[in-house]
């Protein structure tokens, strides 16, 4: 493979060979360098878990945090300094079950961010329990008798939110994942792709062959545009389909509401205390 | 001749004894009395029975007194909810039908239709400003000092509410005037103070508010909750103006997150909760000390456990914030036992966050926050907000271990530099890690900022006599009334420590304990809290303890008690 700016050299990697997330970390660092971004003003941001480990492998700035709080802290990053790039990505069990509250806010307040989630069905560092996204029936050494919870749905509840970005990706396509994950950090809003990718070491179901097998590209005349046909399709029974189920181009983001930016359009770290209103604030208080 | 009157306004939630509170503290204010102010009321919107205390005196006055001598009832419940309070000296005022004839005794009565003054004028919504009317007039405020208040007070309502204020207020004054004028109105005679009219009256809340503001808070975030909401209000109300960025988590867990991701941006960030709510910060607390991020966490305390007593207070969380938080690391506990010093310590609280790198909290608690009183405007520019940032370069190396055990704090963007954080332990580099020679050194880098701390550590505040046989001690909001208590019991052979900082602890308080025959703690708790602490950092055992754990606040008078009580053994 090429080398690009984001490359660490030669590290360790902590990953299990034939994991599906040595391919998404592969399409993230091309789609970056396709665009351009600079290693210094790119913020990855992750929770707890294997995919979360992904920011470890990109030579940027980091925040490795805790499980399930990755999006409280990749909007905290982006409210704070509007001029960072931020990417959050974790886990289907980080971001869907512990930060499940945050991630169906972070859609509504709507930051110019991305949200990559690596989506294999199953607990890789707990070894093997059943995640958010398992299917009915998918026998664990906890569920031992398969998963009697219905499968969390990602995308229809990002969706019913109107969330701005909402696409699908299967890392065994590496070469469609790339133009996926490029697309929604070339996004202005709040983008989540949800990224199918196999557990080699605790998924024995949904495997390589299995995602290849399951999924298949929305057709060019899916309209993306139209929130009734995205909620379809990502609600649809069988094979799971692939691409950019619903965009919302030109919304107003986090940053363009919010009131602290709108007469001011630096970032925090450069703003000072104003002394003259903080005199008049106090003189004003002498009134009770 | 009387120094000072103390007025209850009690009724139902919802009558307005909040407006009441702020127009009859005001015009105190303006007419140059001495004014303090607190209230305990139902974790309800409507109904239920609450009530406001309001003294007013010659001198400056900064502690919850019971005794009454002028009672408002609002409601036919009224006297019957402060009636322990009630004596043969107290004056009650009100409808006739509020003025309870039953079995409690209490001085004279002046019954005011304040309704009928009200329907005459327009609309029975003027009663309470003929209330404040009355107060007004018994005091002895002038009225062109009270009239001028409510002017200004509802200077931007349309459709002649101003005028008809004025009017209703006019029309108490007149009322309690001619009482005044009469045989009765020797009693309330006061002195009045020129410089009073130039100070600030100011509650506890707004002392923390300003605090951050004047700290150079600019990105707050929390989840409501009684009773910090106040705190988040009121820097809200003037974020436009400072360019603060506010918002409501969907949770304090998110809150949290939010304030350590925003410090790791550049942001002076704060949030502002009470102990339940903190309950679920703590994994985020433990996050922001293995990141070695600042944090400035203010805590308002009630009565637990859990949903306990919403609107009520307590000094309950001391231990639960000093050792909150999975792993060990260092941390500062601010616990404010006045308005002025929830001012001073709250800004204080950001600049020292950043220089160490550590969680800063604010401990109140609700009888402190809900607490009003004049003081002189606060010093505003004799302290810099200091951003403790370094401009990164290439080689930059955001825990790279120093003598200190701090490293310079990067932020991403700012500089050439790469900001790498991890809550697995990691290098110096940031990168997660599992080679334990260096975990060791991360800890002991982590914990060597205690050493600074401790130098950094605010002095007790000593009152009373050098030479003590026996040393009260005491933290936050129950300062005032101890010192209002030394002072008319006397401090012979007893001293007071008053601490605005229980953590890490003041390393000179052994000497103290030492020199003492008998040691005595006074907390708003049931096990002796902050005793516990001292016994675990000295050593010393305490020999007294005066609790109280009903969750309302210590009044004077029984403080005065339980002191005298305690200094005889």
């Amino acid at each position: 493979m090429k080398t690009n700016v984001f490359d660490m050299g030669k590290i360790d990697i902590a990953w299990c060979p034939g994991c599906g997330d040595f391919g998404i970390l592969a399409a993230l660092k091309q789609a970056l360098t396709e665009l351009d971004i600079k290693p210094r003003k790119l913020v990855m941001v992750s929770g707890i878990g294997q995919a979360a480990k992904i920011p470890q492998y990109l030579r940027c700035n980091y925040f490795n945090g805790l499980h399930g709080r990755s999006a409280p802290v990749a909007w905290a990053i982006k409210a704070a300094n509007p001029e960072l790039t931020v990417i959050a990505a974790s886990g289907d069990g980080c971001t869907y079950g512990e930060g499940g509250n945050h991630f169906l806010n972070i859609i509504r307040r709507n930051p110019d961010i991305t949200h990559l989630v690596h989506d294999n069905m199953i607990y890789g560092l707990t070894k093997g329990q059943a995640s958010p996204t398992s299917r009915e029936g998918f026998i664990t050494p906890l569920q031992i008798h398969g998963v009697i919870l219905s499968p969390f749905n990602p995308l229809s509840v990002a969706i019913a939110l109107n969330a701005s970005f909402v696409a699908r990706a299967s890392i065994h396509d590496l070469e469609g994942t790339r133009a996926i994950i490029k697309q929604a950090i070339s996004h202005r809003g709040y983008a989540l792709v949800d990224i199918f990718q196999p557990c080699v070491s605790f998924n024995h179901i949904n495997t390589w062959e299995w995602f290849q097998e399951n999924t298949y590209y929305l057709e060019d005349s899916h309209n993306s545009s139209d929130r009734n046909a995205a909620f379809a399709r990502a609600t649809e029974e069988g094979k799971f389909p692939l691409g950019v189920f619903y965009v919302r181009d030109g919304e107003e983001t986090y940053g363009d509401r919010c009131p602290a930016y709108q007469n001011n359009k630096e970032p925090l770290y450069r703003r000072r205390l104003n002394m003259i209103k903080l005199r008049e604030l106090i003189e004003n208080m002498k009134n009770g | 001749m009387v120094k000072e009157i103390s007025i209850v306004i009690c009724g139902q939630a919802g009558q307005g004894i909040k407006t009441m509170e702020k127009l009859l503290s005001g015009i105190m204010k303006q007419s140059g009395l001495h004014v303090f102010s607190s209230k305990e009321f139902m974790s309800r919107i409507r109904g239920g029975m609450n009530s406001t205390s309001v003294r007013v005196s010659s001198r400056p006055v900064r502690g919850f007194v019971e005794k009454i001598d002028i009672l408002v009832p609002l409601d036919p419940g009224g006297v019957g909810h402060v009636k322990e309070r009630i004596s043969g000296e107290t004056l009650i005022i009100g409808e006739l039908e509020n003025i309870d004839r039953g079995e409690i005794v209490f001085g004279e009565s002046l019954p005011v239709p304040f309704k009928d003054i009200a329907q005459e004028i327009g609309n029975v919504a003027y009663s309470n400003t003929v209330a404040v009317g009355v107060l007004s007039a018994l005091v002895g405020s002038l009225r062109e000092v009270g009239a001028d208040y409510i002017r200004k007070f509802f200077s931007s309502k349309a459709g002649g509410v101003k005028e008809k204020n004025i009017l209703a207020f006019g029309k108490g004054f007149d009322e309690g005037l001619s009482w005044r004028e009469g045989a009765g109105g020797r009693r309330f005679k006061l002195e009045y103070s020129e410089t009073v009219r130039e100070d600030l009256l100011m509650s506890g809340t707004e002392g923390v508010g300003l605090g951050a503001i004047a700290g150079g808070c600019n990105f707050l975030a929390f989840y409501p909750m009684s009773p910090a909401t106040g705190v988040g209000l009121f820097i809200a109300k003037q974020a436009d103006k400072f360019g603060i960025l506010v918002e409501q988590a969907e949770d304090e867990i998110a809150a949290i997150n939010m304030v350590v991701g925003g410090w790791y941006a550049g942001a002076r960030a704060m949030t502002t909760t009470s102990g339940g709510g903190f309950a679920l910060m703590t994994e985020g607390l433990s996050l922001a000390s293995m990141l070695e991020i600042p944090m400035v966490l203010h805590l308002a305390q009630r009565p637990g456990p859990a949903t306990g007593l919403p609107t009520r207070t307590g000094q309950e969380d001391l231990l639960f914030v000093i050792f909150s938080g999975h792993g060990e690391f260092p941390r500062v506990v601010y616990t404010p036992g006045s308005i002025e010093e929830a001012f001073s310590l709250t800004r204080a609280a950001f600049n020292l966050a950043d220089k160490f790198q550590v969680p800063v909290f604010i401990l109140t608690d609700q009888y402190l926050l809900d607490s009003s009183y004049n003081l002189p405007p606060p010093d505003h520019d004799d302290q810099e907000v200091i951003p403790y940032l370094v401009k990164t370069e290439k080689s930059y190396r955001r825990y790279e271990l120093t003598k200190n055990g701090i490293s310079p704090r990067g932020i991403p963007g700012y500089g050439d530099g790469l900001v790498a954080v991890d809550s697995d332990e990691h290098d110096e580099q940031g990168r997660i890690t599992e080679d334990l020679p260096l975990r060791k050194k991360m800890v002991g880098k982590r914990l060597k900022k205690l050493e600074g701390l401790i130098g950094e550590v605010i002095p007790p505040v000593f009152f009373g006599d050098e030479d003590f046989k026996t040393l009260i001690l005491g933290w936050g909001s129950t300062y005032h009334t101890i010192r209002e208590t030394l002072e008319r019991i006397g401090v012979d052979k007893i001293g007071y420590l008053h601490f605005s900082q229980v953590f890490p602890l003041w390393p000179e308080l052994t000497e103290y304990l030492d020199r003492a025959e008998r040691t005595v703690v006074v907390e708003n708790n049931a096990t002796g809290q902050f005793g516990k602490l001292i016994t675990m950092t000295t050593g010393r055992m305490i020999a007294g303890r005066v609790l109280k754990y009903n969750g309302l606040p210590f009044s004077r008078e029984e403080m005065v008690d339980a002191l005298d009580e305690e200094v005889r053994k």
